[in-house]
């Protein structure tokens, strides 16, 4: 069975399905939750290259690109924020951040 | 069956698995390792699929930065894990509820597209790069069509770098720092003091 576009979707859905059900299962880890919105933005990659591949249009994997720069530098930005929570509060708790009240 | 479908569904089988165990696992550094476990093969699937540049920056910026960014901040902060796990069966149910609905809305969307086969007889776009790498490909359009994006997403990295570095950077209140402005601003003046001692007498 030859190999089309709706397979690589579907691993994309999958991914996509695993990183919210991932935030939703650990909502008290902060750390797990960067990574599973990192898993989300690897399934939009993968859909972006795979239309790209599909219908023979590189600028899908040039917008891949940037969501690859911007998935970077949100790991680090959002790091940088843990640490120095961690570094104030003792904890990276989530139920802890709520000194906005929000 | 082909060795490209062998290959996919390799690649396809151990990402879904791995993205599993990421968000599954009790012990974040396990979790960190798989995630990089999950980008090899996001990977691999972008070289099935013919993206190889994509594929090799994936590889170098998630695996090589993002990941060992993830590790040491783990390993850095001292944190009780097993305290932050508690509430996971709490949370299964509900995750799992909106877990199934968000893939049954993606596979219908998926489903009902991909039986209307569009893709399958849309032409494919004549593309004046034919003959050439996916690199070439992809540098010819990035750097001409889209270079304010490109330099846009420099800008996005280079507030993401300085970002960082204001956040976590700090200077502890007991520990001796140079100075340099006041080692400059020293005079002959400030500096010296000239005493004329008297033979016999002392200061």
């Amino acid at each position: 069975m030859e190999i089309g576009l709706s397979h690589y979707l579907t691993v994309a859905a999958i991914l996509f399905t695993l990183g919210t059900v991932g935030i939703f299962l650990n909502r008290k880890n902060v750390i797990v939750i960067l990574m599973s919105v990192e898993l989300i933005l690897l399934a939009v990659n993968i859909n972006l290259v795979s239309f790209s591949a599909f219908l023979g249009n590189i600028v899908g994997q040039v917008f891949a690109l940037l969501v690859l720069t911007v998935a970077a530098a949100e790991a680090a930005i959002g790091l940088a924020i843990l640490v120095v929570y961690y570094r104030n509060r003792g904890s990276i708790a989530v139920e802890d951040i709520n000194a906005m009240k929000g | 069956m082909s060795v490209a479908a062998a290959f996919f569904y390799l690649f396809a089988g151990v990402l879904v698995a791995s993205a599993f165990m990421v968000i599954a696992s009790r012990n974040p550094i396990h979790s960190v390792l798989f995630l990089i476990l999950c980008f090899v093969n996001a990977a691999g699937l972008f070289i099935l699929i013919g993206a190889e540049f994509l594929a090799l920056i994936l590889v170098v910026v998630y695996v090589g930065a993002v990941a060992v960014l993830f590790l040491f901040v783990v390993m850095m902060l001292d944190v009780d894990f097993v305290e932050l796990r508690q509430g996971f069966l709490q949370y299964l149910p509900i995750g799992a509820l909106i877990g199934v609905i968000f893939l049954a809305e993606l596979v219908l969307v998926v489903g009902s597209w991909a039986t209307s086969s569009t893709v399958a007889t849309a032409p494919q776009i004549a593309q004046a790069t034919a003959g050439l790498s996916n690199t070439q490909m992809l540098g010819r359009v990035l750097y001409t069509d889209y270079v304010y994006f490109f330099e846009a997403a420099g800008m996005v990295l280079l507030v993401a770098m300085i970002g960082a570095i204001v956040l976590t950077l700090r200077h502890k209140t007991n520990v001796k720092r140079q100075n340099i402005s006041a080692q400059v601003a020293r005079t002959p003046e400030t500096a010296m003091d000239v005493v004329k001692v008297r033979p016999g007498q002392g200061i």
